[in-house]
């Protein structure tokens, strides 16, 4: 768009004044992000703790979420043996295919897996939920009840996920190899024993430790990103939808870019 | 249920407001309130939607704080309120929500004793469960007890709101829109229920809503929000026999000749 006279300056500072309007946006964004999670420490701390309620969403997160995981996990450890063999054939090496395999599956697929799956499951569970309640006004219903709604609603989810993405995980760690042994073991004969000799010779502390560490991680940013949305949905039904979606969205991202940083301090300490 | 209205002690003050102002960017919402209510009354604060009724209790229970003005509720200022003295406050002060409020995923049961295992933790599973019995009593509803809030009417959900609030026997009522969106028979079983709550647990209320028959039904005292300040007050006969313009189209959109 040109003015009559040609002078562009109008709409060079028209949509400058449109992108420092958008960045103003994404700086309150991560701000309030920021003290969001600033409160979550305040109050994980401090008394009453909310014991029954993390137990309670420790089961609707982690036990609820069984079904799905055990079919992903056990379909993953199948599948990436069947397309890894054709490669080590060609080599002539397809007695690495469990070393292979676990490496693959410790390090990496079954934490990124766990976390996609949780951020695409749980938080969306989260986001919807806290997102209807407080279009509901059920969330100033527990204020106005003398219940702090952060730590009953927030922390709960929180620490609930951070708990249960690990512990999740190394089920489908296990899952995914036992799908992998049953796939290797009707291929090639290798028995269960030397099966998982080779799998943890394969790895190491670091390994399992990292993997649990992440997930961790994963769990936390799942579980932030859901309450976020959720707690500060806008009104009306439509306003949940939105925080059950952009929790779904922005969690995954965030696993991903954890995933890669993560990758780069976890090789940096492999090498030290 | 039925119990002699609790006379009014208008030497007992149990909410006093003075030069409330709220505003939400440019709008403003409320522009010097002053209000005063009185032990054992029911006040009625009429007002068409978006006037800020809504604001003013959320102000008075704390989940709002006002731009300017003093807001003392029960001796005590909430505005200056913080943690523990709020919640403490909060005890004493019932809000029932427009639209219920009840938590869909917990039964009524549940809902019920949500305020009171979370507040009152000397007291035993037996007392907790005569409570539940006493206040769902009280709202006619013993029957679902065990039923989930999804599975009741909109009547049967205000009336459970209002009983969740009762369980914590407060000094003082909200209610927010009381009889909104629902039919007539059901407003006036709501209108009933709100008086028999005042005469039966001794309750000083403030009552929003736009409903003219709930305003003359359940109404000690009315006030009429206009323009975020009380423009009219009295009995209900008193504040819409004016000239206003404003005052008089309210009263015909309610009441049809």
């Amino acid at each position: 768009m040109k003015f009559h006279n040609g002078d562009e300056k109008p709409v060079k500072r028209a949509r400058t004044q449109v992108i420092s309007k958008r960045l103003d946006g994404v700086f309150m964004e991560l701000q309030n992000i920021a003290s969001f999670i600033g409160r979550f420490f305040r109050e994980v701390f401090m008394p009453p703790y909310e014991f029954k309620e993390i137990i309670r969403q420790c089961f609707e997160i982690g036990v609820k979420s069984l079904p799905l995981i055990s079919l992903t996990g056990f379909i993953i450890g199948i599948v990436f043996m069947n397309q890894s063999r054709p490669s080590l054939a060609e080599f002539g090496a397809t007695s690495w295919l469990p070393s292979l395999v676990s490496i693959a599956i410790v390090r990496a697929l079954a934490p990124l897996v766990t976390a996609l799956i949780g951020a695409g499951r749980i938080g969306s569970m989260i986001g919807a939920e806290l997102g209807s309640m407080k279009v509901t006004e059920q969330i100033e219903a527990m204020e106005v009840s003398a219940t702090n709604p952060f730590k009953f609603l927030v922390v709960s989810r929180i620490l609930a996920t951070t708990f249960m993405i690990p512990a999740l995980m190394m089920y489908t760690t296990l899952l995914a190899l036992l799908g992998a042994f049953l796939n290797v073991n009707a291929n090639e004969g290798t028995t269960f024993t030397t099966y998982f000799t080779q799998v943890f010779d394969a790895i190491v502390f670091l390994d399992i430790f990292s993997s649990v560490t992440k997930s961790a991680l994963f769990g936390f940013t799942i579980g932030v990103v859901g309450c976020y949305k959720g707690y500060h949905s806008s009104k009306g039904t439509e306003g949940v939808g939105k925080a059950a979606n952009s929790s779904v969205v922005t969690a995954m991202f965030l696993v991903f870019i954890e995933e890669l940083l993560s990758l780069q301090v976890i090789t940096a300490l492999r090498y030290l | 249920m039925k119990e002699t209205k609790p006379v009014i002690d208008r030497s007992n003050c149990v909410i006093n407001i003075r030069g409330l102002e709220k505003s939400f960017g440019d709008l403003d919402v409320l522009r010097g309130v002053d209000l005063d209510l009185y032990k054992g009354e029911n006040l009625v604060v009429l007002g068409k939607s978006g006037t800020g009724k809504s604001v003013l209790i959320k102000i008075i229970s704390g989940l709002l704080k006002p731009d300017t003005g003093t807001v003392n509720v029960l001796g005590q200022e909430v505005p200056k309120l913080k943690g523990r003295e709020l919640d403490q406050l909060r005890l004493k002060i019932g809000f029932s929500f427009q639209n219920s409020a009840l938590y869909d995923s917990m039964t009524i049961r549940k809902n019920l004793e949500f305020p009171l295992v979370r507040n009152r933790r000397d007291m035993t599973r037996a007392e907790v469960d005569r409570m539940v019995e006493i206040v769902l009593d009280a709202v006619g509803l013993s029957q679902t007890i065990n039923q989930m809030p999804s599975e009741l009417s909109g009547g049967q959900r205000k009336r459970i709101g209002i009983a969740r609030t009762l369980i914590l026997q407060p000094e003082i009522m909200l209610y927010d829109e009381p009889t909104a969106g629902l039919d007539p028979i059901t407003c006036i079983d709501i209108n009933n229920l709100i008086n028999e709550v005042q005469a039966r647990f001794n309750t000083s209320s403030i009552i929003i809503t736009h409903d003219l028959t709930c305003a003359k039904t359940v109404g000690d005292r009315v006030v009429m929000l206009l323009d975020g300040k009380f423009r009219r007050q009295g009995t209900f006969e008193e504040v819409f026999n004016t000239d206003d313009e404003r005052v008089k189209l309210f009263h015909d959109y309610n009441f049809i000749d």
